[in-house]
């Protein structure tokens, strides 16, 4: 890990999560861990903000949870995607290309 | 949808049992520590660093707690109940303040609920009638502006001239005796236009109203009856339609029957109707040219009062010659025309308005207390405020919490105000002056429930806003370290304004109810010209109309008078034509022999009383001049007439009228001979005891032109007169069964009838009043003892350095009075600028009396000072040496 980490990009918590979830049910420590290393590094997620977002990405019916043996057999919450959270993740991601995209052309423009 | 229900679901579970949600949080920090510091301990760290270090970047628990709670919608609702459950446990620990705040707004919300409920149906609940918008009445504006009935000639000339109506009917007041049944009753009933229906916009409930056909003279005689009279003499829902009934001794055919619910609101009490019949182009001298009408029509649509206004004026000032006018009803000052609830409950709402004044300043005052006295608690806890906010509460949250305090202290007071409100519409309906329109309608209906609820809400806002803001405002270091204090500094400042504010409009209400308590002094001050004691009065009819002779008439009368006289306990007992104070009105031009240029009516009207000769006596009317009437006044001796002392001195000043040739009413045409003067008697009060109208004149009942069919009956017994009533009825009823007895009431019921409207307002503006005086005290007592008690020490202080008792209770009494000073200064002001509203309910005294100012100004102080003198005895007895060892 040569780069510094920094935290995620404003507003793009949630959007990060429900990636994560939807690739596989994980529980909380899992998908922290699981966006650092596809971001390699680069993002590293908040422990206190992750839990938070969790809880309200249920509550909002993006994800479902359930307590679930974790692969080195202790009890661990799970999260995985409802239907409306792929939806949700597509249209994410798509107004994010569309942003991403303009970025970029803005930066790369010749001056 | 599913999202809605799941965050429902979600939010609700965590409401009823948050320790599970907790607890759920909990397991998932731990598990995410563990498997950090797992991680950490892997990468080489010892296993109390490893854990210290994942508890780091977990970050706190509790926190992490709060902010997942705190996004949830159950999150306000949380807080709401929180705060709930908080100031209903303040409010449990301090029962004497929640009482006393509670009912304090009890009485001032449950008096304007009450209020409220009494004046809305009368005052703006539309009238029972389709489009009752478009109903108006028209009547005679009189020199003075005010309204007169009309006569039929101009409602004649009106209904063919005026553009502005749809429909246009007059009625005419109509007493028939409904005979042939088992007990003979004289009914309440109009005579009116066929159209008079359509002009109200009702339909009956079975049978039709009149055709045009039925309402010309000499037609045959229908009649429509209400559903109450129906049921009350003929038995509920018996088929009337097509039946006949005897009224007056003639038959009339019933044509229709009115719904249930219907109210004639010009004349609430009318049970049955018939046509007017009026005679078309009626010469000058005729019934047709009286002015005892009323005529109300329904105008067109697209035409406004103001129009019709005008079109009426523009009638008014130009005379037809097809309309030829008689000189009483020449319209020279124009036409009224107004809305009908308007006309209803003109006699009634200058009282009301004032009433409902009243009640709204005495809301006020409650409010104002209350909030005091939530200022003066909220300054004991200003150290608890600022440790709430050292801990982290912000002001909107501490706002938030001192508002849903007044808020349920406003909501208790609110339903304990309903209880008020119902007692207070009982007071209010018994109290209520006779003449008071659509009294039927008072009570706390959904209407009330909704105003006392909105009323609560707004008073539990209101009376928390200024304890709210204060509490967010003040410095909260400043708090904790005032609570310690021992000066006071400038922070009374606003309860000085609220307290100065109560005393500034309880003068208002005591000013109010001074005036009109001298009013009503004043009023039973006056003499009614009779002895009302132990006189009971009642109306015998003599139904059978047409056919009976005057003499059959005189005879029925004089065995009745005779029957009535032998009753045990009767001392005298006498009959009259009029009866003084009871709402009858008769009254008749005259001339005088020594005045032959001046015409009949010039001078004013007199007003007759065709009385049996035992009457001055029975009604205690004393005897200024010459002889009273006597038996020998019969009807084959030349006529003989009694003045009264007005009419004696308008006429002729100090001389001796006695002697003086007179002739009265009909006889002034010449047709019969001059009558004598015989005597002259006291003024006796007719119309009102306000009255100032007092000519009059008596004649035996056998010399008058004709003998009146309604005569009342004066008896005064030797004791107890209400108790008479059914020994004289049956006396009179030995001599005939079929005839009706009607308005029995005493001497002394009457007049002080004649006096409710004041009796009414005065009764409330007092009472209101005296509610507001106490809370004034209450107010101003809790000022000073505050401050009081937050001086102790400085009295402590002050006193061992050698201040006196007398100085230092000097200083507080000084205080508190100068509060009142400036709180009777602004009600000045503000009690002489509403007493306009009192206006017309004031007799005798101007609404500047200077008596009652001085006097209520003088109750005001004493009472302030009684208020203050605890507060300052307590101050003037701190013990030195004790509070500074207290410290």
């Amino acid at each position: 890990m040569d780069e510094p980490s920094t935290d995620v990009i404003s507003g793009t918590l949630d959007m990060l999560i429900l990636k994560t979830l939807s690739l596989a049910p994980l529980h909380g420590f899992g998908i922290g861990r699981r966006v650092e290393q596809m971001s390699r590094g680069v993002f590293k997620v908040n422990a206190g903000s992750l839990l938070v977002a969790l809880q309200r990405l249920e509550r909002a019916g993006l994800l479902d949870a359930e307590w679930r043996e974790t692969d080195n057999g202790r009890r661990g919450r799970f999260y995985s995607l409802t239907r409306s959270g792929r939806k949700q993740l597509a249209a994410e991601t798509s107004e994010w290309d569309r942003k991403a995209a303009a970025i970029n052309r803005l930066l790369r423009a010749e001056s | 949808m599913i999202r809605l229900l799941r965050q429902a679901r979600r939010g609700l579970a965590a409401l009823f049992s948050p320790a599970r949600a907790d607890a759920d949080m909990d397991d998932e920090v731990r598990h995410f520590v563990e498997r950090r510091s797992n991680e950490l301990v892997r990468d080489g760290m010892s296993i109390e660093g490893a854990r210290r270090q994942a508890t780091l970047e977990v970050g706190s628990v509790t926190a992490t707690r709060e902010e997942v709670r705190s996004s949830g919608w159950e999150y306000s609702v949380d807080i709401l109940l929180n705060d709930v459950r908080y100031a209903v446990r303040r409010l449990r620990h301090d029962p004497l303040f929640t009482v006393v705040a509670s009912v304090t707004l009890a009485l001032g919300i449950g008096a304007s609920t009450a209020i409220f409920s009494a004046v809305n149906p009368i005052l703006f609940r539309a009238l029972p009638y389709p489009g009752a918008e478009r109903i108006v009445t028209v009547s005679d504006r009189s020199p003075s502006g005010a309204s007169a009935e009309p006569t039929y000639g101009t409602f004649e000339e009106l209904a063919t001239r005026s553009r502005s109506f749809e429909s246009l009917s007059a009625s005419d007041l109509w007493r028939p005796s409904l005979t042939g049944t088992e007990e003979a009753e004289r009914l309440q009933g109009l005579r009116v236009s066929a159209s008079y229906f359509g002009t109200l916009g009702v339909l009956p409930a079975s049978g039709r109203t009149f055709d045009g056909a039925e309402d010309v003279p000499g037609a045959r005689r229908v009649a429509v009856l209400s559903a109450r009279l129906v049921s009350r003499r003929f038995g509920d829902g018996a088929p009337m339609v097509g039946a006949s009934i005897m009224l007056n001794g003639e038959p009339y055919v019933v044509v229709g029957v009115m719904p249930r619910g219907f109210v004639d609101v010009m004349s609430p009490a009318t049970d049955i109707w018939a046509p007017l019949q009026a005679q078309p182009r009626a010469s000058p001298n005729t019934r047709e040219w009286g002015h005892h009408y009323r005529i109300v029509g329904r105008l067109q649509r697209g035409v406004d009062v103001d129009a019709a206004r005008r079109e009426l004026a523009s009638i008014a000032g130009q005379v037809l010659p097809e309309f030829p006018r008689v000189p009483w009803a020449a319209l020279a000052n124009g036409l009224l025309v107004r809305g009908l609830q308007e006309d209803v409950t003109a006699g009634v709402r200058p009282a009301l308005m004032a009433i409902v004044a009243a009640a709204a300043v005495l809301l006020l005052i409650a409010c104002i207390n209350v909030a005091n006295l939530l200022l003066a608690r909220n300054r004991r806890r200003r150290a608890e405020f600022a440790l709430r906010a050292a801990l982290g509460a912000d002001g909107r949250r501490l706002v938030r919490q001192v508002l849903t305090e007044s808020t349920i202290l406003a909501m208790l007071g609110g339903v304990l105000a309903v209880a008020v409100a119902h007692a207070g519409v009982g007071a209010l309906v018994a109290l209520s002056p006779p003449g008071l329109p659509r009294a039927d309608l008072i009570r706390v209906d959904g209407a009330a429930f909704g105003f006392a609820l909105i009323v609560t809400t707004v008073a539990g806002l209101a009376i928390g806003l200024i304890p709210a803001l204060s509490a967010s405002r003040s410095d909260m270091r400043g708090g904790m370290r005032d609570a310690s204090r021992s000066v006071a500094g400038g922070h009374n400042a606003a309860r000085g304004v609220l307290v100065i504010s109560e005393v500034a409009l309880s003068l208002v209400l005591l000013v109010g109810a001074g005036l009109l308590l001298r009013s009503l002094d004043h009023l039973f001050a006056v003499s009614p010209g009779i002895q009302a004691e132990r006189v009971l009065t009642m109306q015998v009819v003599d139904a059978a109309n047409g056919s009976r002779t005057s003499e059959e008439r005189l005879s029925f009368y004089d065995q009745a008078l005779s029957a009535v006289r032998n009753v045990p306990g009767v001392e005298s007992a006498a009959l009259t034509s009029q009866l003084p104070l009871s709402g009858d009105l008769d009254a008749y031009g005259y001339t005088f022999a020594a005045f032959p240029e001046r015409q009949p009516g010039e001078d004013g009207a007199a007003m007759r009383y065709s009385v049996t000769p035992g009457y001055f006596d029975a009604m205690g009317i004393r005897l200024l001049r010459g002889r009273l009437i006597d038996e020998s006044d019969r009807a084959d001796a030349p006529p003989s007439f009694l003045i009264s002392e007005s009419l004696a001195r308008q006429m002729f000043g100090e001389a001796d009228p006695v002697g003086q040739r007179v002739r009265f009413g009909p006889d002034t045409d010449g047709s019969r001979p001059w009558g004598t003067v015989i005597g002259v008697v006291g003024d006796v009060k007719q119309q009102s005891l306000a009255a100032t109208n007092a000519a009059a004149f008596y004649v035996t009942s056998a010399q008058w032109r004709w003998v009146d069919p309604v005569q009342s009956l004066v008896v005064r017994t030797t004791g107890d007169a209400s108790v008479m009533t059914n020994a004289v009825r049956r006396a009179v009823w030995s001599v005939d069964r079929d005839k009706p007895i009607a308005r029995v009431a005493t001497m002394e019921q009457l007049i002080s009838r004649t006096a409710s409207e004041q009796r009414f307002a005065s009764v409330i503006y007092g009472t209101f009043a005296c509610v507001a005086l106490l809370l004034a005290a209450v107010g101003l007592y809790g000022v000073v003892a505050g401050s009081v008690a937050e001086r102790t020490r400085e009295f402590g202080i002050r006193s061992a350095l050698g201040a006196t008792r007398r100085g230092i209770v000097a200083g507080i009494l000084g205080n508190g009075l100068s509060f009142t000073a400036i709180g009777v200064a602004i009600g000045l002001v503000g009690a002489f600028a509403t007493s306009r509203l009192l206006e017309t309910l004031l007799f005798g005294i101007s609404r500047a009396d200077p008596l009652t100012y001085v006097g209520v100004i003088a109750l005001l102080v004493v009472v302030a000072a009684v208020a203050c003198w605890a507060p300052a005895n307590r101050a003037a007895a701190v013990d030195p040496a004790e509070t500074l060892r207290a410290q």
